[in-house]
């Protein structure tokens, strides 16, 4: 069991890691579907993947209200290891979270219990950190819309059963909506809202 | 431990969280203006601090910086900015288009084709397109939550109707990803063009009015116009007087005390780039075309 006491560093250099995770993320938002690599966390607490704890690093702080999944909750070490290396507050209600990190794809909740924004703040709005199986194997899913050639196809293992349902009701809120970050391992995916997924064959 | 007395690009690192936050915002929602906390910077507005913190929240060690004012890498403006990221970041800066990875610019998108692995930084001083049209901020909001751009059309149909054509040529509004309307900057409506389906993305900072906005790579851009009056982008009828390219934006330069004039590049790398590949304008002939002439 780790206790807070015993916490070791997040990143070994905080500025340079949290510049080039940033760029990762942003990459990935900027162009969905591709697979982008986040650099290395050590003494990252289980069940939370290295390149969540990344992106945490990189992205919460104190005006960062953070929710997350019970798998997660379910022992205190990564909401101490959150609060402790980004003082972002950890609560309970998802609808006012700024980022929200799933560990269990299965039982992630519905998107109406997050945060959408509003017409006029379509910023203002919760971005899902999602952790899934895989990133390079599993169905294929043809992806269209701002930051894609044409059509791309992205492999992934996302876990969520009724993804393309989900998807298509945040597509019918734009501007408002939520942003998803896929993460397996180290590997990091994004499918901000403006991206349309469509399952293929094979 | 021999610590600089500020931090790495110069932002403390909470301010460069809160920027790529709202930097992945921007992205998401194109062409929508995403609300930051803009900070004072070391130079005042109008100096670009907009795109400077923008540049200063996604620079890193490996990446080659270049600057540009109105096209050129060597303006006050410009050298002070690529300093500025020399001395607080220690990154390699350049003039060539093709080798940079981020271009910080004001009032001038490349000629070179943007690539995939490039982000252009644009300096904004006005991010709100409908701000001349409608003052309260409460008012623009709702307009964009809407997309109820009525307003803008007539405006650009009063210039139909005034000078027989859309009289405005800097600054012209755009349709983003056919949904949010957005200024593209002070740009000449010339480059509008080169926004569509970049491979490049395009992010806007605007530091006096605290906004942050973005163009994902590979997004629509459309000028907006009228079926009657479609878009057309500015022209010269004239060719750059030192490497006689057809296809670039020119500026009109005097060039002696008499009064002459001529038209060159606006893109000084554009242009010194086909004069190294041997391009010869008007002004800059080859010494045996000159003897020839003579
Ligand atoms: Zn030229």
């Amino acid at each position: 069991m780790t206790t807070v006491a015993e916490m070791p560093a997040g990143f070994a250099d905080k500025v340079l890691a949290a510049q080039s995770t940033f760029r990762s993320v942003m990459d990935a938002m900027a162009r969905p579907g591709t697979v982008q690599r986040i650099q290395a966390v050590s003494g990252v607490p289980a069940p939370m993947m290295r390149g969540a704890a990344a992106i945490a690093l990189t992205l919460f702080d104190q005006d960062t209200p953070v929710w997350l999944d019970s798998r997660l909750a379910a022992t205190m070490d990564v909401a101490k290891w959150i609060k402790f290396h980004t003082s972002a507050p950890v609560i309970a209600d998802p609808a006012i979270c700024a980022f929200a990190v799933v560990a269990d794809a299965a039982a992630l909740p519905s998107f109406e219990q997050f945060a959408f924004g509003s017409g006029e703040y379509p910023d203002r709005s919760t971005t899902i950190i999602l952790q899934v199986a895989s990133l390079t194997e599993g169905p294929a899913y043809e992806l269209r819309g701002p930051g894609i050639d044409g059509a791309t196809i992205l492999r992934a293992a996302i876990g969520v059963p009724d993804l393309l349902d989900r998807l298509a009701l945040n597509a019918s809120l734009f501007p408002r909506g939520i942003d998803l970050v896929l993460v397996s391992g180290e590997s990091v995916v994004a499918l901000p809202r403006t991206t349309r997924l469509v399952a293929k064959e094979g | 431990m021999n610590a600089p007395t500020y931090n790495f690009a110069y932002l403390d690192e909470q301010t460069k969280r809160m920027i790529r936050r709202a930097i992945l915002k921007a992205i998401a929602i194109p062409g929508y203006q995403v609300p930051f906390a803009s900070r004072e910077m070391p130079m005042p507005y109008g100096w670009g601090t907009g795109g400077v913190q923008v540049t200063a929240a996604i620079l890193g060690p490996v990446d080659k910086l270049k600057v540009i004012d109105q096209g050129s890498d060597d303006t006050t403006n410009a050298i002070s900015i690529r300093k500025f990221f020399e001395k607080t970041a220690g990154v390699a800066v350049t003039t060539n288009t093709n080798d940079a990875t981020v271009i910080q610019t004001r009032h001038r998108i490349p000629e070179a084709t943007l690539q995939a692995h490039q982000v252009l930084v644009y300096q904004v001083p006005i991010p709100e397109p409908l701000r001349f049209l409608e003052p309260r901020e409460t008012e623009t909001r709702r307009m964009h939550a809407l997309g109820e751009y009525g307003l803008i059309h007539v405006k650009l149909y009063e210039d139909i109707a005034r000078f027989g054509h859309i009289a405005t040529a800097y600054a012209y509004p755009v349709k983003v990803n056919a949904r949010y309307v957005m200024d593209p900057s002070p740009t000449p409506k010339f480059d509008n063009p080169k926004m569509n389906n970049s491979a490049a993305l395009q992010l806007f900072g605007a530091g006096r009015e605290k906004r942050i906005y973005a163009i994902p790579p590979y997004t629509s851009v459309v000028s907006l116009d009228f079926e009657d009056h479609p878009f057309e982008p500015y022209k010269h009828k004239a060719c750059c007087a030192l490497c006689n390219a057809e296809d670039s934006y020119l500026d009109e330069i005097v060039t002696d005390n008499k009064g002459s004039r001529m038209f060159v590049c606006s893109d000084t790398d554009y242009c010194e780039t086909r004069q190294s590949q041997g391009h010869r304008g008007s002004e800059n002939a080859a010494p045996y075309a000159e003897s020839a002439n003579a």
